[in-house]
């Protein structure tokens, strides 16, 4: 890509390239171990069971490269499950009035979050935390019982299977990556994903060089609250209820996620094929675990936070290597002038 | 006792100064009543209390039944107990400047550890193998704490994240020590931690007194408060005044996690098992929320042991109240949502100069700062 | 050289602060193609009178006008789309994107509302060829030298039509290569017709690159000269003045300084902060040290003192060297040392004065061992007597207390740990001149008491008045000491000026 390429990966790439190098080691060791792991079916099935997963990550990563954080995303998952539920079954709406509604609640949600954040100078820890009380509170003030769906819309889409050169993947994965993938051309190739890394770099400078930083960090929010419930969505296809207890603990996984995938916690640095691979890693873990049998799933929380510890401090060696070599070292990067042109 | 006395003049003093600055209207005693700190929160209490005689006319009675004491009241503070210790904890990590997300993992692990210990007694009624037990669950506590101060003190590593780690790999340790099962165990020394009774008093209304008194000691009696706060106040000004500030935040943090210990002891005690999936879930929040009710501020500085206290008491109340009333208990999460709202916006400097700008110009420049709430 | 009708005129400029005015009646014009030098000491209102032009601050008072037309900008955003861009001394551009996004992020070419990359390196590139810089333009901001950072900082600030460009400090942390690299691309830009108010604090640099020269003191114009009409020493004399208000004469004649030293810095240096330097102060001495702000006045307290870590040299107390690597070693050893940044180093704002004045203290003892309360009372009682702190309550946040109560506040911090040697940074700067005067009695009757004093000063008659020698600093360099017997400002001046000791 650029102008003049070398042979060694950038050191941005490399949280992304770790990740990468984990995955394969993790998916080698599976394939090794287990027969039936080397079959292609499994990464699909890995994907066909965290789809919602990764729609909310892609959100939370939004919000985390500008150095924000969101831990309301379980709960808007939950309350979009419960209300699609309710609506459908109780009200009887059809599924094309439910889809835009809830969607919508979720970015309203995302909003309101956003703007306290920004204009009233909260820390998006404790907004977010508030929303989260908010949106799961409204889940069970729906019903505290689990509510099943039978719209046919919903059965459909838990019940079809999209196939492709014999294995086969569910809807809700192609809308995981169609998410993905604007969401990947969003961050890169727009003013507002460019202003989205500018502020996680510096909010101040962003300020200072003139970026909309107001409209850009309510609009990390809003994206962030789509997505929730646009994974919520997705989890009702998967579990075909709508339930106050859908999704709880999944703000961890989708920051686990982002951070395994190589995103900086502090923001300004990341990319979302990071957060896919992210979700992907901690499937296999599970995946794993399954076809283990013998290990038992909170397994998965150890290596999770055994790879965030990793991760974390890998990110804290990185940036400390950072800002001692940047003022210290004018050697890094000779400037170069040119002769003035002969006149 | 003169020192616990001091405490509570040394707010007064500063309310009153304050108020000086603040509202040059208004008159002398009672200004300074309603510029004191822990007003709001107290007020708030009263209110939820006296709420709850609408719904349940004899809320306040309180008998004695075979030597015990029973009442609401005393049922609060009974049930609210391994809130008050979990916030005590985190109010010290929050004047620092931190946070600490992990003290829900670490009531699951020492409940589940106790548990285990006492289910593999002989005996489960002998008090050495129970203590035994209950040390070694401590001791586990405080090498979390001191796992999260290092990480944060030593590494460098922000504490929201720092602590993210234990808090999602806790429970799956939690898991791994009680293999996954409930662990139930039928101890009667054990139960007396959370159940049990001693001079009349629930015994877990006793250990949130010593522990509220410890750490009333260990900040007021000493000058740790005074250099927490200063930690948290401005971290450059107290290296240059020759603060070891990461000795103080590893303390916070170890005093923290032996808070969360003393409280998974509490609430596995209670049912007398030990769940490592769902012991002191999202317990973390609550005392979050219960700190900063009580007017510490999130972005550290100034604590209030008291005030902590009583935000705890709010949130336990909340749960009674609604409770009580016969809403469905779920819907405590609304008002929790409500609560953090309000109290945050309150202390926000921001909203006041949004909302109160228009109503009255400031008398002076001082008055822009409100109450102990510089960030760095 | 330069045309007849300036750019920019500013007229009668004036702002006030509560209880502070910034600005009076300052006026300043810039002529296209001229590089001006704005030159001041501290809180002679440079910054102020920046952030007044691009719209940071409202204009109480006065008039500013842009190619003849009356303007006021809402911010540094607005400013720049008329024109007037600003280079701060910080760099204020995001590390983490590349230096090609650096320069056009918020007006990156685009198609359908993508991004084109390629054609936004390609203007990148281009853009920084007009500077005739050739830097990799897809690199990361961070990767780069504070100098290129500063050029593509540049190179963000003349991309619009700009035409008049203010660089702040903008060779505070360059090497002298990397400065002599920023001047030449400022000259191209004057040849293409820019105006440049320049900021700095580096003398040589005012007259290397610069025609015309403001000086400003306490908010107020000194003058507008051509440099090459005004001669160093007279700049200096101008920026630092003659004290206005003539101080009550101290009433305490210096007592002479004892033989032993208290500590003694030998070669002490660090790497862009200081040159090695050599510097004894002995018992019940003052040692003034002398310099314009930038000088590396500071940087000398903060090697001493252990706030930064020295990277040259060693450090003897009572001829026995020692490591000072944190302040507290620092503290232990007897020394003691008052920020000039009253709010940022030094209070903890939300804290008491008691609780503030007993920090120090109260540190070096340990968490475990408090200072009794009513020890803490006689003490903070008996400085806040002495020091005559009003209002005389301890009780009180320390942010309630005016500029110069909280400056005894921390001094008095720093007397209770009974230091042997007291580093004073700028103790009068920004407070009134009561208590200024109360300060310069204090270190003329601790240093009696065989206290060594380092004192730190922006104001050379002060300086002169207390110390018994005179270091002079100038360009991160100990230049001269003098022995103050029959030194004047004028020789101290020249000094400065020259660099050289006469």
């Amino acid at each position: 890509m650029s102008a003049r390429s070398s042979y060694l990966p950038s050191g941005r790439y490399v949280p992304v390239l770790a990740t990468l190098a984990l995955l394969a080691v993790m998916y080698g060791a599976g394939a090794l171990r287990y027969e039936a792991f080397g079959d292609g079916q499994v990464i699909l099935n890995v994907f066909v069971d965290n789809a919602f997963l990764l729609v909310v990550a892609v959100g939370m990563t939004f919000v985390i490269l500008t150095g924000g954080i969101d831990l309301s995303v379980g709960s808007v998952v939950a309350l979009t499950t419960m209300l699609s539920a309710s609506l459908l079954k109780d009200q009887a709406w059809p599924p094309y009035a439910v889809l835009p509604l809830v969607l919508l609640l979720g970015a309203l949600l995302g909003l309101g979050m956003g703007c306290v954040i920004h204009y009233f100078e909260i820390q998006p820890f404790i907004v977010t935390l508030a929303g989260m009380f908010l949106a799961r509170g409204l889940c069970y003030t729906i019903s505290t019982a689990s509510i099943p769906i039978d719209d046919p819309f919903w059965r459909s889409m838990a019940d079809s299977k999209v196939r492709l050169a014999g294995y086969f993947v569910s809807p809700s994965v192609l809308v995981a990556l169609v998410v993905v993938l604007v969401a990947a051309y969003v961050l890169g190739y727009t003013r507002l994903g460019r202003n989205v890394y500018a502020i996680g770099g510096s909010p101040g400078s962003a300020l200072l060089m003139g970026l909309p930083v107001a409209r850009t960090r309510i609009a990390v929010y809003t994206i962030s609250g789509f997505c929730s419930a646009l994974g919520g969505v997705l989890l009702s296809f998967y579990m075909l209820s709508g339930y106050g207890l859908h999704a709880v603990g999944m703000e961890l996984d989708a920051i686990a996620a982002v951070v395994i995938g190589g995103t900086l916690l502090t923001g300004g640095s990341g990319y979302l094929v990071g957060t896919v691979l992210g979700v992907m890693v901690l499937g296999v873990i599970q995946t794993i675990i399954t076809f283990d049998g013998t290990l038992s799933s909170w397994w998965t929380k150890i290596v999770i936070g055994v790879l965030l510890f990793v991760f974390i401090v890998l990110q804290r060696l990185i940036a400390a290597r950072g800002t001692r070599s940047a003022p210290a070292a004018p050697e890094s990067a000779p400037l170069t002038l040119t002769a003035p042109p002969a006149r | 006792m003169s020192r616990e006395t001091d405490a509570v003049r040394d707010e007064r003093v500063v309310a009153d100064g304050e108020s000086d600055l603040v509202a040059p209207r208004g008159a002398g005693r009672m200004r300074g009543l309603a510029r004191h700190r822990l007003l709001w929160p107290v007020l708030v209490l009263v209110l939820l209390l006296l709420s709850n005689l609408i719904f349940t006319p004899g809320f306040f009675e309180i008998e004695v039944r075979q030597g015990h004491l029973y009442g609401s009241v005393v049922d609060i503070v009974r049930f609210g107990a391994p809130l008050i210790l979990v916030a005590l904890g985190m109010t010290l990590v929050i004047a620092t400047g931190g946070i600490d997300l992990s003290v829900g993992s670490i009531v699951a692990i020492c409940g589940a550890m106790a548990c285990l210990r006492i289910s593999d007694l002989g005996d489960q009624n002998e008090v050495t193998g129970v203590l035994a037990a209950i040390g070694l669950a401590l001791a586990l506590s405080l090498v979390l704490g001191l796992w999260n101060g290092a990480l944060i003190a030593g590494v460098g590593v922000q504490p929201i994240i720092a602590t993210l780690i234990l808090m999602v790999a806790g429970r799956g340790l939690a898991q791994l020590i009680t293999g996954g099962q409930i662990i139930t165990i039928n101890s009667s020394p054990y139960k007396l931690i959370g159940a049990g009774y001693w001079l009349t008093l629930p015994f877990s209304i006793l250990v949130a007194l010593a522990v509220t008194a410890l750490a009333v000691l260990l900040t007021r009696r000493t000058a740790l408060g005074l250099l927490i706060e200063a930690v948290g106040g401005n971290a450059e000004a107290s290296r240059l005044a020759g603060i070891r500030s990461r000795r103080i935040m590893l303390m916070a943090y170890v005093f923290c996690g032996f808070c969360a210990g003393v409280a998974g002891l509490m609430i596995s005690s209670n049912v007398s098992s030990a769940d490592g999936n769902n012991a002191g879930l999202w317990i973390e929040l609550d005392a979050i929320l219960a700190v900063v009710i009580g007017g510490t501020p999130l972005a550290g500085g100034r604590f209030s042991i008291g005030g902590t206290v009583i935000g705890a008491l709010i949130i336990q109340a909340l749960s009674t109240t609604i409770y009580t009333i016969g809403v469905p208990p779920e819907t405590t999460l609304l008002f929790k949502a409500v609560v953090v709202t309000v109290v945050c916006l309150v202390q926000s400097p921001a909203f006041r100069a949004r909302v109160f700008r228009r109503r009255a110009p400031r008398p002076l420049p001082v008055a822009e700062k409100p109450k102990a709430e510089v960030a760095r | 050289m330069a045309d007849p009708r300036p750019i920019l005129t500013m007229t009668g400029i004036s702002k006030d602060f509560p209880g502070v005015r910034a600005l009076a009646d300052v006026g300043f014009r810039l002529f296209p193609g001229e590089v001006h030098a704005l030159m001041g000491e501290n809180g002679a209102g440079k910054s102020t009178l920046i952030k007044v032009l691009t719209g940071v601050y409202d204009v109480d008072q006065g008039e500013i006008a842009l190619d003849g037309e009356p303007v006021r900008f809402s911010g540094p955003l607005q400013a720049r789309q008329a024109g007037v861009s600003t280079v701060y001394q910080e760099v204020n551009l995001c590390a983490n994107l590349s230096v090609a996004e650096n320069i056009l992020i918020g007006r990156e070419p685009r198609r359908f509302g993508a991004i084109r990359w390629a054609a936004l390196r390609r203007r990148a590139a281009e853009l920084l060829r007009r500077l005739q810089l050739d830097i990799d333009v897809t690199a990361p901001l961070g990767t780069c030298s504070i100098a290129v950072q500063q050029m593509v900082a540049i190179a963000r600030a003349i991309d619009v039509s700009a035409k008049v460009l203010i660089l702040d400090e903008p060779t505070s942390s360059l090497d002298a290569g990397e400065v002599g690299q920023l001047f030449q691309v400022i000259k191209r830009l004057k040849d293409e017709g820019i105006a440049i108010l320049f900021v700095t604090h580096f003398l040589d640099q005012v007259y290397e690159v610069s025609d015309r020269v403001t000086v400003l003191r306490n908010g107020r114009l000194v003058g507008e000269y051509l440099t090459r009409d005004l001669s160093q020493i007279d700049l200096v004399g101008k920026m630092i003045g003659k004290e206005l208000q003539v101080l009550e004469h101290l009433d305490e004649e210096r007592a002479p300084a004892a033989p032993e030293p208290v500590v003694e810095a030998r070669a002490l240096g660090r790497r862009g902060a200081v040159a090695p330097f050599d510097l004894t102060v002995r018992r019940g001495e003052v040692v003034g040290l002398a310099g314009l702000l930038g000088s590396g006045r500071t940087e000398v307290a903060r090697l001493l003192f252990g706030a930064d870590r020295a990277d040259h040299g060693r450090i003897l107390l009572d001829g026995v060297p020692v490591s000072l690597r944190t302040p507290r070693a620092a503290m232990g050893r007897g020394l003691a040392f008052c920020s000039e940044n009253r709010r940022t180093e030094g209070l903890v704002e939300e804290l008491t004065v008691r609780e503030n004045i007993i920090l120090a203290l109260q540190a070096v003892r340990g968490w475990a061992r408090p200072i009794p309360r009513r020890r803490q009372e006689e003490l903070v009682g008996r400085y806040i007597q002495a020091l005559r702190i009003t209002p005389a309550d301890p009780g009180l946040p320390v942010r309630a207390l005016s500029g110069g109560n909280q400056q005894k506040v921390l001094l008095a911090r720093w007397l209770i740990t009974e230091p042997r040697l007291l580093i004073l940074d700028e103790p009068t700067r920004g407070i009134d001149v009561g208590a200024k005067a109360e300060i310069q009695r204090l270190v003329v009757s601790l240093s009696k008491d065989g206290m060594g004093v380092l004192f730190i000063s922006a104001e050379l008659e002060e300086v002169l008045r207390l110390s018994h020698r005179i270091a002079v600093l100038r360009d991160r360099r100990m230049v001269a000491q003098m022995v103050n017997e029959g030194v004047d400002a004028d020789r101290v001046m020249r000094v400065i000026a020259s660099g050289e000791s006469s």
